[in-house]
């Protein structure tokens, strides 16, 4: 009841007023294009007559939400998942890049972190790179990637996944710093009193107090995976994923199909940043976490 | 009671100076020591009078910058080594993910004893310290005077003969600081170990120690020491006998002293 109060209520009654604006702009936006049709065919609509009637057009500038919606749902709920129409069918072949993609960067977060924290020249010398990485506009990388793995005769979910990698190690190698310096001065003095090896207080303190910037970081991290991943379909003229989707909506100005192909990539981001969030919060109550 | 017994802790024109972005910090100057076993000594001043240096320079948590320290006739850094004393911070500093008896056994896993044997020595510290009972909890589920007690337990498991204090009970209300003065006292009645104490409170010290160590800041240096003429058995009503307050009047005076020196 009190989740309801606090967190439904607020939550749907912005996403009532972001509906209600985006039907009046929707109305706004396709009536000249409508005014125009009526015009050349000699008709003239009443305004109740001009609204319902800017509200469902096939390639409209600005789809209406229920337009998305029935679209979602068909191409969602209505298709075969095997078909290459379906929203499943092309989520999936996104999720699956992010998915190794987010893997591959989250490791290579830890490692790079790892050897930060444990090496001063690493520190000096890859922490600035690291920062540089982020500044080079992804657009401009993937093209290259995919093009120069695709030489090497490299294609398909490898140099997709290289790119959500790219975009995923670096939340994770920023947070995994920072928890892994995040231990107690009196900590590290309490080691010291043990006269601990440095793996010892590696394992035993580091990595257990870095644990929640992990997945503080991974929930970032992944949702920049998903990006990566659907940016690094639209240089390649891949034929299935989000991406592909939005690309391909974009050539025909099926604007309804890119609406659609948009909201199934927020669902899938909404989804995966909730299950790191969930897998957090397990680990949190196993190393015995105070319940919130 | 020093000349007698054999040397745990000797320092000798012991000096320690910090190198701030103000200049240099003299945190101790000239300090001269011996403690012997089984003693209990409190160290006591004003804040910047280097007591806690004092006692992380026995620690080995710091280096001094003159003089020589040793700790069972080694060297502070070789008695660490070996793992000489249990060492009981300000805070608890319990590790949040670890359950009481697993933090107990922290330095026996360190030390790599085997399974059976940090279970036996973790139940036998946490009876002493009378947190039998609560080996599954997590350090959240206790209050802070339990916590505190946990934490002693983590520096006795290794069975270190010297322990190490650095105001332990200066974040607890009094009444919890009472109890635990009491039961710190027998604690040491029945092991027999050395225990340096760190603290500010004239009572805590008088109470618990058989030795107090009066310092003054700026630079750190021992101002006066007291050998306390109390019996080692103390009921906490002691407190109000003249013995009693004879000594808690030496050690303000000390204090004072110390500070009327720069004011």
């Amino acid at each position: 009841m009190d989740t309801f109060r606090d967190k439904l209520i607020p939550v749907t009654s912005i996403l009532a007023g972001v509906v209600v604006l985006w039907y009046v702009f929707a109305v706004i936006l396709n009536a000249p294009f409508q005014r125009d049709l009526d015009r050349r065919a000699g008709e003239t609509s009443t305004f109740s007559e001009l609204i319902g009637k800017t509200l469902s057009q096939p390639k409209p500038t600005l789809p209406a939400p229920h337009q998305v919606a029935v679209n979602f749902f068909e191409n969602t709920f209505l298709r075969p998942i095997t078909s290459n129409r379906s929203l499943v069918y092309n989520a999936w072949v996104t999720l699956s890049s992010t998915l190794l993609g987010f893997a591959f960067g989250t490791a290579l977060g830890i490692i790079i972190a790892v050897g930060i924290v444990h090496v001063a020249t690493l520190d000096r010398s890859l922490m600035p790179w690291i920062i540089a990485s982020q500044t080079i506009p992804i657009l401009a990388v993937a093209p290259m990637i995919i093009v120069v793995l695709g030489a090497i005769g490299i294609s398909g979910l490898i140099p997709k996944a290289m790119i959500s990698t790219y975009l995923s190690f670096f939340p994770v190698t920023v947070g995994m710093v920072k928890g892994l310096r995040s231990p107690e001065i009196m900590h590290l003095d309490l080691m010291h009193t043990y006269n601990a090896s440095r793996a010892q207080t590696f394992w035993r303190l580091r990595v257990p107090a870095s644990v929640p910037f992990l997945f503080t970081s991974m929930k970032v991290a992944v949702a920049a995976s998903l990006v990566g991943a659907i940016v690094g379909e639209l240089p390649t003229g891949a034929v299935a994923g989000i991406g592909a989707k939005l690309l391909a909506g974009a050539y025909y100005s099926q604007s309804i199909d890119i609406w659609s192909a948009l909201v199934a990539g927020s669902v899938v981001a909404a989804l995966l940043v909730m299950v790191v969030g969930i897998a957090g919060r397990l680990v949190d109550r196993a190393m015995g976490g105070r319940p919130a | 009671m020093t000349g007698t017994s054999p040397a745990v802790v000797a320092a000798s024109k012991l000096g320690l100076t910090f190198q701030t972005n103000d200049g240099p910090v003299q945190a101790l100057s000239n300090v001269d020591l011996t403690i012997g076993k089984g003693e209990f000594v409190s160290f006591i001043g004003p804040s910047g009078c280097g007591k806690t240096t004092l006692l992380r320079v026995i620690a080995d948590l710091e280096k001094p910058t003159s003089g020589t320290i040793s700790v069972n006739g080694m060297t502070a850094e070789q008695a660490r080594e070996k793992r000489a004393y249990g060492y009981v911070f300000q805070a608890a500093a319990l590790f949040p993910w670890r359950t009481i008896e697993r933090n107990v056994g922290l330095p026996l896993e360190i030390m790599g004893l085997s399974k059976a044997e940090q279970g036996e020595r973790i139940k036998r510290t946490l009876e002493l310290v009378n947190l039998s009972g609560f080996e599954k909890k997590y350090p959240w589920q206790l209050s802070g005077g339990m916590q505190q007690r946990a934490s002693i337990a983590r520096a006795l498991a290794f069975d270190a003969d010297l322990l190490l204090m650095d105001e332990p009970f200066g974040a607890l209300d009094e009444i919890v600081r009472d109890h635990l003065n009491e039961q710190l006292l027998e604690l040491w009645g029945r092991t027999n170990k050395t225990i340096c104490f760190v603290t500010h409170s004239i009572p805590e010290a008088v109470y618990l120690s058989t030795r107090i160590v009066v310092m003054s800041p700026r630079p750190g240096r021992v101002s006066d020491i007291i050998e306390s003429t109390l019996p080692r058995e103390r009921p906490l009503d002691i407190r109000e006998t003249p013995e009693f307050l004879a000594i808690a009047a030496r050690v303000r005076d000390g204090l004072r002293a110390g500070h009327s020196y720069d004011d």
